[in-house]
């Protein structure tokens, strides 16, 4: 069986090899001849589907205008949280000074209140963790579709583009194990991290 | 035992609102001395040149990790008792283990709530 991945061969590359094989079997042909030949013409058939099939997913698009406007959503996601997040925050420093003018009991509860407030716009910044996630995922997804397209797509024949490589940065302990927020059912208690601390002791 | 509450403390955090929701937290706890860094090199700078008796740092920062600013700490002579608790969204046990052996003094998983931040740091302090 053809390997294309292994042999670095583009689609055109094998339908010509296919074709060269087609001309060359000239004559009487034998029974096994005829299957190969069979064989063949199917699988130049199959390459010229699947090149067709490639061209009309218009994968260009994906990379061209879906993902980068979906990233931009999502960066604007995280602009509208951020400056949503920062209103709030005026307004429970805007509470806090005004503690000192009102009773004591009332006070306790302003106090408790801005509090809680605080505790919850911790969420932006989870929320825009997770964001980050995706957004590096569905770039993973355009750096795979870019291969794709170059081998399979329209101009797969045409000379490789030689990328130039990014200076390796080590990669530290700390940024190895920088994995931002685990899903809920995944991630660790405050409770269990204390037992783990503890268990250090 | 009450805590010093004059002393300088550190938050580092590449969230500007987090930055801003841990110092509110800690003006609630009378901590009125607080500086900001936004990633690790910006913190480490700050506390060779500074004068800080507490350190609150998140972990997943860009270019240096709360974890790679620990071990920079740790491995300086002159700031290598300073407390330090790690707050972030890792909550992972590798990642625990790893602050606890570069030398974390407690760690919070976010998001956490205004009694935590104020036993963690009142346990730190305390046994400073």
């Amino acid at each position: 069986m053809l390997d294309v991945h292994s042999n670095g061969s583009s689609p055109d590359a094998i339908e010509q090899a296919v074709r060269q094989v087609l001309g060359s079997l000239a004559g009487d042909m034998t029974t096994t001849e005829a299957a190969l030949l069979s064989e063949l013409e199917a699988l130049g058939r199959e390459v010229q589907r699947a090149k067709t099939e490639i061209a009309a997913l218009r994968v260009d698009d994906i990379n061209e205008s879906h993902i980068p406007r979906a990233t931009d959503e999502l960066d604007a996601v995280v602009e509208h949280t951020a400056n949503a997040t920062n209103e709030i925050l005026d307004v429970c420093e805007g509470l806090e000074a005004m503690q000192s003018r009102v009773p004591a009991a009332e006070s306790e509860k302003l106090a408790a209140a801005v509090t809680r407030i605080y505790e919850a716009c911790s969420f932006q910044d989870i929320t825009g963790q997770r964001i980050s996630k995706v957004v590096a995922a569905l770039k993973a997804i355009e750096s795979r579709v870019a291969a794709v397209t170059a081998r399979f797509g329209p101009g797969a024949d045409a000379p490789p583009v030689v990328e130039v490589s990014a200076p390796v940065t080590p990669v530290t302990q700390g940024r190895a194990l920088a994995n931002g927020p685990q899903l809920p059912s995944s991630a660790s208690s405050q409770a269990e991290i204390d037992k783990l601390l503890a268990s250090f002791d | 035992m009450a805590m010093d509450t004059n002393m300088n403390v550190l938050i580092v955090d590449d969230y500007k609102t987090m930055l801003r929701i841990i110092r509110n937290l800690l003006k609630q706890l009378e901590f009125d001395n607080v500086e900001e860094a936004t990633d690790g090199q910006e913190a480490l700078a700050k506390l060779r040149a500074g004068n800080f008796g507490l350190v609150i740092s998140d972990w997943n920062m860009e270019p240096m990790t709360g974890l790679d600013l620990l071990k920079e700490v740790r491995a300086d002579a002159r700031l290598k008792h300073l407390p330090f608790i790690m707050i972030t969204a890792e909550s992972k046990t590798e990642n625990v283990v790893a602050a606890k052996q570069a030398g974390v003094s407690n760690y919070i998983v976010k998001p956490f709530n205004a009694e935590t931040l104020r036993e963690k740091i009142e346990k730190v302090l305390v046994h400073a």
